[in-house]
């Protein structure tokens, strides 16, 4: 009976002494919480000097992409690529013994919204790095912000070139580097002379088809057979369709986007357009583009880009089994994806070769990164914030995929101000 | 302007740009011909119209999977359940939205542009959410591919041939149904004057919800028979909404005569026009002279038909 009173007691003790303990197990997290200098690999206070989102565990990185609206379409696979990566460096570490941790905004496929949020990812978030950006509108909206404060962008989209801004990163190809080396391929190995090009209606295809024209005119001394522009979501291409099978070019050269390229495509192949025998080539279409299109529909075009999914190289075949994983059997690789995907990892390597997060000194580190796990192969940022990348044409299968048939022997300088193109 | 060609070539252009001029009035009609309905009849701006043709594309997607899937042998024939299905799929989903959100503003014709509009984005993102942002492909029966060669520079596309039947096929139809039938004089009846056709009995509810029901199961055709030339995503139907306003507004509201002749004229002066213009250019001039003679003549500009 003694015995048990005095467990009694001891019980008591006890729970009056667990209570205690919990409460100080409560404040647990707050401890972890607490600057814990010596397990850092550098402390905060010497790798972030101007009041970026960095703590001693974790550093904030924005995603800013159109989730909704028009642009959704092109930019999710974007988006994926981006998380895939950023969910891999962290599985790897992370960057400066830091955990990313992601804030992503929705541009909503409206260029201001682009600016604003742009605007709060830096002002409000302090993110040390910003991916996103899709369409030229958006970043160009978005530019003055990343300019004004100072943000660092990595923007993906292949465009038409004639920037370069000390505040982004352009991981996509620009303009010279999609279009010169396919025309020359196109040329000795069609022995394409007339060139007719069709576009949608604003400043990428109209610039990448000036540059386009100056090369064949200038230097493979052939010629345009006709330039046609159409707005953007037109749906209907009878008439210039005639009018290609009038003139009877060597090549169609197409730069349509969005729902007008589905189109284009269709009315293509009803009208008795044979691509196998018509030689096409195209800079706006990706695997993302043909499942909208239909594999049937555009098989046998040729599309110039840095990146297929049937690229055969290691690296690719990690990377696709890896995107799948995340993302679903289903989902199809384009170039887009695939240069979105390069912004955290060339990110991570600038900043952990300038032994920090400041945007200044990130900057100053970039050129002369190399990537020697991107999936297209190998990338290396050029001075001037653009990458040096291979240009490839590929031939659209009925599955949906490209056949890679020309590859460019070299990295192909990047050269976002072409002389003499312009 | 001719000089470039011969004169075999410039045969070959007329008829083959008479075709494709034909086939853009037939995509004018039927993407116009609910919007006739709805606007015409109704005087209820519907700016959800592209997305009930969009409701009717996914249906048709749906069904080419289905077919793919599990009645691979009667694959060839699937375009016409589709087009059954995406009628009764939109005409169903018009029906709800009359009931719930339209028949409140009858008298507020106004505010039936902005429901409408608010309901457009609703739609859009909803099928966003359903199917995905990204475009679907729609697969054809591989009867409806490729062309017929008439002569050496002549080709006739099947799938224009295809639309031109179907345009053809439902305008005949709208128009025995409107001018002809029963209900038809229902309609009119409950248009001209509300109070008085429901005094001798008609119920003018019913009618209301069954013609907007008829105009959106009548775009769901279209989007249907689109999938067939366009893209199917979440937002293609906006790729439509202003051509189908335009030719409405041009052929005068309430005409189905009008709306076939403003078709007509719009799509044979954008046809020829871009043939010799660039395709932006065309559209510029065409707007031009849809702005120009709708100064001339405003009773097509948006007289909206208010309910009295």
């Amino acid at each position: 009976m003694a015995d048990d009173k005095g467990k009694d007691r001891e019980k008591g003790l006890d729970s009056a002494l667990r209570r205690k303990l919990l409460m100080g197990l409560a404040g647990l997290p707050a401890l972890a919480m607490m600057p814990r200098g010596a397990f850092a690999a550098a402390p905060t206070s010497a790798v972030n000097t101007t009041g970026l989102a960095v703590t001693d565990t974790e550093v904030t990185v924005g995603i800013l992409h159109s989730a909704t609206g028009t642009m959704a379409i092109s930019e999710t696979g974007s988006i994926q690529a981006e998380k895939l990566a950023i969910a891999q460096i962290n599985e790897m570490g992370g960057v400066l013994g830091r955990k990313i941790k992601i804030i992503q905004e929705d541009g909503a496929s409206d260029w201001p919204t682009f600016a604003e949020k742009a605007k709060k990812l830096l002002v409000n978030d302090h993110c040390a790095a910003v991916m996103g950006c899709w369409t030229s509108a958006s970043r160009k909206a978005a530019l003055p912000v990343f300019e004004q404060y100072n943000g660092l962008l990595y923007y993906p989209t292949f465009y038409e070139g004639l920037e370069q801004s000390k505040n982004v990163i352009y991981t996509g190809q620009e303009a010279t580097q999609q279009i010169l080396a396919s025309l020359d391929w196109v040329a000795k190995e069609k022995g394409a002379k007339s060139f007719f090009m069709v576009g949608s209606d604003y400043i990428w295809p109209r610039t990448s088809n000036k540059i386009a024209r100056k090369h064949i005119e200038n230097v493979l001394k052939g010629t345009v057979a006709g330039e046609e522009y159409f707005p953007l979501g037109h749906t209907q291409f009878n008439s210039v369709i005639n009018k290609i099978k009038l003139k009877k070019p060597d090549v169609i050269f197409a730069d349509v986007v969005g729902g007008s390229n589905v189109a284009f495509y269709k009315q293509l192949k009803a009208a008795g357009i044979d691509l196998s025998k018509q030689t096409l080539l195209t800079i706006s279409v990706t695997e993302d583009e043909i499942d909208g299109i239909g594999g049937d529909n555009i098989a046998g075009a040729y599309s110039c880009m840095k990146y297929f999914q049937s690229l055969k190289n290691p690296n690719n075949e990690k990377f696709v089994a890896a995107f799948k994983k995340m993302w679903g059997d289903k989902t199809v690789i384009g170039d887009v994806t695939q240069a979105a995907y390069l912004g955290p990892f060339l990110w991570k390597m600038a900043v952990e070769k300038a032994g920090s997060f400041d945007v200044d000194k990130v900057v100053e580190a970039s050129p002369g990164i190399e990537f020697k796990e991107a999936p297209e192969g190998y990338v290396k940022i050029h001075p001037n914030h653009h990458l040096w990348s291979k240009t490839r044409v590929a031939k659209a299968l009925p599955n949906g995929q490209f056949e890679v048939v020309y590859e460019s022997p070299e990295l192909i300088e990047p050269n976002p101000f072409p002389k003499g193109y312009q | 302007m001719f000089g470039d060609y011969s004169l075999a070539d410039l045969s070959s252009i007329f008829v083959m740009q008479g075709f494709a001029g034909l086939i853009l009035f037939s995509v004018y009609v039927l993407m116009a011909l609910g919007l006739a309905i709805i606007f015409g009849q109704m005087g209820v701006i519907n700016m959800a119209h592209g997305e009930f043709m969009i409701l009717g594309a996914y249906v048709t997607y749906l069904c080419s999977t289905f077919f793919q899937t599990y009645l691979p042998s009667l694959f060839g024939g699937y375009f016409f359940v589709a087009m059954a299905l995406a009628f009764l799929a939109s005409g169903a989903m018009g029906m709800l939205v009359e009931w719930a959100l339209i028949r409140h503003l009858y008298k507020r014709p106004l505010d039936t542009l902005l429901a409408t509009w608010g309901l457009s984005l609703i739609l859009q993102q909803a099928y966003r959410t359903i199917f995905g942002p990204r475009e679907v492909g729609v697969e054809l029966p591989s009867w409806m591919m490729g062309s017929i060669p008439v002569t050496d520079s002549i080709e006739v596309q099947i799938n224009g041939l295809f639309v031109i039947a179907v345009t053809t096929v439902i305008t005949l139809g709208v128009a025995v149904l409107i001018y002809r039938s029963r209900f038809g004089a229902q309609i009119r009846a409950v248009m001209s004057n509300r109070s008085m056709a429901g005094a001798v009995g008609i119920d003018t509810e019913k009618v209301d919800r069954t013609t907007f029901g008829l105009g959106c199961g009548i775009a769901g055709i279209a989007g249907s028979a689109f999938t067939m030339i366009g893209s199917t995503g979440p937002t293609s139907g906006q790729l439509y909404i202003v051509d189908t306003f335009l030719i409405v507004v041009f052929g005068g509201a309430a005409s189905l005569l009008g709306t076939i002749a403003s078709a007509f004229s719009i799509s044979q002066t954008q046809s020829t026009l871009e043939f010799f213009l660039s395709g932006s250019m065309a559209k510029v001039l065409t707007l031009l002279a849809v702005v120009a003679i709708l100064m001339l003549r405003p009773q097509g500009l948006f007289t909206l038909k208010v309910r009295r």
